[in-house]
């Protein structure tokens, strides 16, 4: 177990340096370089090179990156010209609630995927299989943005039941305060996720329902109910839960788009609104930081798994 | 309708690894009432969007403010114009010339860079494969979505750069699909004897693995250009599409997100179930592939 750790984590570090690198060649493909993009048109050549003179950007490439790791490892992300705030400042206000929406969202999803799939593949081929396998394939097909509209035009134009405006506050627990405003975005981004995670554990379940341990556990006099849900139940969740690991890029995107449309003061909105001004800093920062969290994310997936299914920890991927 | 249905090239396959051939496999995916349904979807879009205007022209480069926001039903206008005086009908099938063209063609750009990376991958395997492979997970972890919106503010957005830009983002999923089947390949015993009678690795990987893999490519293929309908439509929704007069069902919906409130349902509704059924359709095609294959699911 010890090495599978070591070894996994060792993993993570190396794809998050790749990261590094990718953001750091996307920095230095915007036109006419970061001079040019922090600076504005107006900058005369004279500014820009005293301008690169000073932040290194002269120096070797190599150089160059060296001292953006080394920045990036004093929590240095650079400063957002369009705020006028440290990166690492909008990160810190934002990202707890973006994980705290995506959060909230995932455990929705997961409470109702997981139970929707098993009985699916207990009834299969039946009617009632049929009709959620159809629903979740159009909810699948949807974009999350079109289905915030239906919700919106529904739930809140129709049936005045929630407000189409996420909370505004500035803490988590201003955030957790309105709770009715809350549930339109967390209904959003939980339908594609059951869309996704139900038809796994489906198709999990159907594959555990065939192994010879259920055939044992029926012929001792297990109850029925009790086979499915303690062993099949169980066992069917192990793929699920990688799923998860590599469903959390999804979850961040989908975050994107409900929180630029329902105005919820995250992450996303924060990137949405840098990329319509061109915020460089914002915009290369929370991609460093959303492909760090998606690493650690699916690392604490593949660990939660070897902790749960032994079989996990000897085949090293 | 079912000219759409271009069967796909039969490999030439060893003994050892018994394929279906490319005619039961059509007759199998056309016994698959859902994927046939998939199919003549796909098909009617197709000819709505690439041949509609032929029929029912109507001018989307100029706007006319005398008629704007026409309900649906006014002269000339069955579904009506939107703010700035676009027939929304016309409008539907040249938005929907640009998604399927970019979906489709992200489609393929991403299968043949995946196709090609995974294959070399898998079939080196040991220290390129981890190299390799670590490259895919780092791709992997930055959302595609954020890497567009990053992109779209570096480079102005057109049909070609999106394509590019998508396609870039794209391959990694088949990547790891075609490599997970190449590590296994390897290893059999026609690719030992094409080794030993001195075929070289490019030969072994262009000839005997990649056509080996072609049933897990075909299904991922026709995923990826629903995937890629569905990322455009995002990309277009959040403001940074192809610019106008130009457009996408997307960037429709976009457009006609800002009339949400004075119920001009006909800007927000036929975009919006286009993108579902054109998504809906690839997705039963390829789960309907997926059954005439016999692959195992993979998503």
């Amino acid at each position: 177990m010890t090495r599978y750790v070591a070894g996994r984590l060792l993993q993570a570090v190396v794809v998050v340096l790749i990261v590094t690198v990718i953001v750091f060649a996307l920095l230095h493909s915007l036109p006419g370089g970061p001079a040019r993009a922090i600076l504005g048109i107006d900058a005369t050549p004279a500014q820009m090179a005293d301008f690169n003179h000073q932040q290194g950007f002269d120096q070797p490439l190599v150089v160059q990156y060296l001292q953006y790791l080394g920045r990036l490892l004093h929590g240095d992300l650079g400063r957002s010209f369009a705020l006028n705030q440290d990166v690492s400042a909008v990160v810190t206000q934002r990202l707890p609630k973006t994980l705290l929406l995506t959060g909230v969202s995932t455990l929705v999803a997961m409470a109702v995927a997981v139970p929707l799939g098993v009985w699916q593949a207990v009834r299969r081929n039946r009617a009632g299989d049929y009709v959620v396998t159809a629903l979740t394939f159009l909810a699948y097909s949807t974009p999350a943005f079109f289905l915030a509209f239906l919700a919106i035009l529904l739930f809140s134009q129709a049936i005045p039941l929630f407000p189409a405006q996420a909370p505004q506050a500035d803490t988590l627990a201003g955030i957790l305060a309105e709770p009715a405003a809350l549930v339109l975005p967390v209904a959003t981004g939980a339908v594609t996720a059951i869309a996704s995670f139900s038809r796994y554990m489906r198709s999990s379940t159907l594959d555990n329902l065939a192994e010879d341990y259920v055939r044992t556990a029926r012929a001792k006099g297990t109850v029925e109910r009790r086979v499915i849900w303690r062993h099949v139940g169980r066992n069917s969740l192990t793929p699920v839960i990688t799923m998860l690991g590599y469903h959390i890029p999804v979850l961040f995107g989908g975050a994107l788009v409900t929180e630029s449309i329902f105005n919820y003061p995250g992450m996303g909105l924060a990137f949405w609104n840098a990329a319509q001004v061109s915020d460089y800093p914002v915009l290369l920062g929370v991609v460093l930081v959303i492909a760090t969290a998606t690493v650690i994310g699916s690392l604490l997936a593949d660990l939660l798994q070897a902790l749960i299914d032994p079989r996990v920890r000897g085949a090293h991927r | 309708m079912t000219a759409v249905a271009q069967p796909p090239p039969v490999p030439e396959v060893p003994a050892t690894v018994p394929a279906p051939r490319a005619a039961s496999v059509l007759r199998r995916l056309v016994r698959h009432r859902l994927a046939a349904a998939g199919l003549v979807v796909v098909g009617l879009l197709v000819v709505f969007s690439f041949l509609g205007p032929l029929v029912h022209p109507a001018d989307q480069s100029v706007t006319n403010l005398q008629e704007a926001s026409l309900p649906p039903g006014s002269a000339g206008h069955l579904l009506g114009t939107d703010g700035v005086g676009h027939d929304v009908l016309g409008r539907l099938m040249i938005g929907g010339r640009t998604s399927l063209i970019i979906g489709i063609a992200t489609g393929l750009l991403a299968t043949v860079i995946g196709t090609v990376y995974g294959a070399v991958s898998g079939y080196f395997g040991g220290r390129v494969d981890a190299v390799m492979m670590r490259v895919v997970d780092a791709g992997i972890a930055i959302p595609a979505l954020f890497l567009l919106l990053t992109a779209a503010a570096i480079i102005r957005p057109s049909v070609t750069s999106m394509v590019l830009i998508l396609g870039f983002v794209s391959w990694l999923v088949p990547a790891r699909l075609v490599r997970a089947e190449a590590l296994s390949l390897r290893t059999r015993d026609y690719v030992a004897a094409v080794r030993a009678v001195g075929g070289s690795g490019t030969r072994i990987i262009l000839r005997h693995i990649v056509p080996n893999t072609v049933g897990t490519i075909t299904v991922n293929a026709t995923f990826q250009v629903a995937d890629a309908i569905l990322l455009i439509a995002y990309v277009s929704f959040l403001g940074l599409g192809v610019p106008p007069p130009a457009t996408d069902w997307g960037g429709m919906l976009s457009d006609g997100v800002t009339n949400i409130y004075s119920g001009a349902w006909w800007l927000i509704f036929p975009p919006g179930l286009a993108i579902v059924l054109v998504v809906c359709a690839f997705n039963l095609i390829g789960d309907g592939l997926r059954d005439a294959f016999e692959i195992r699911r993979s998503r």
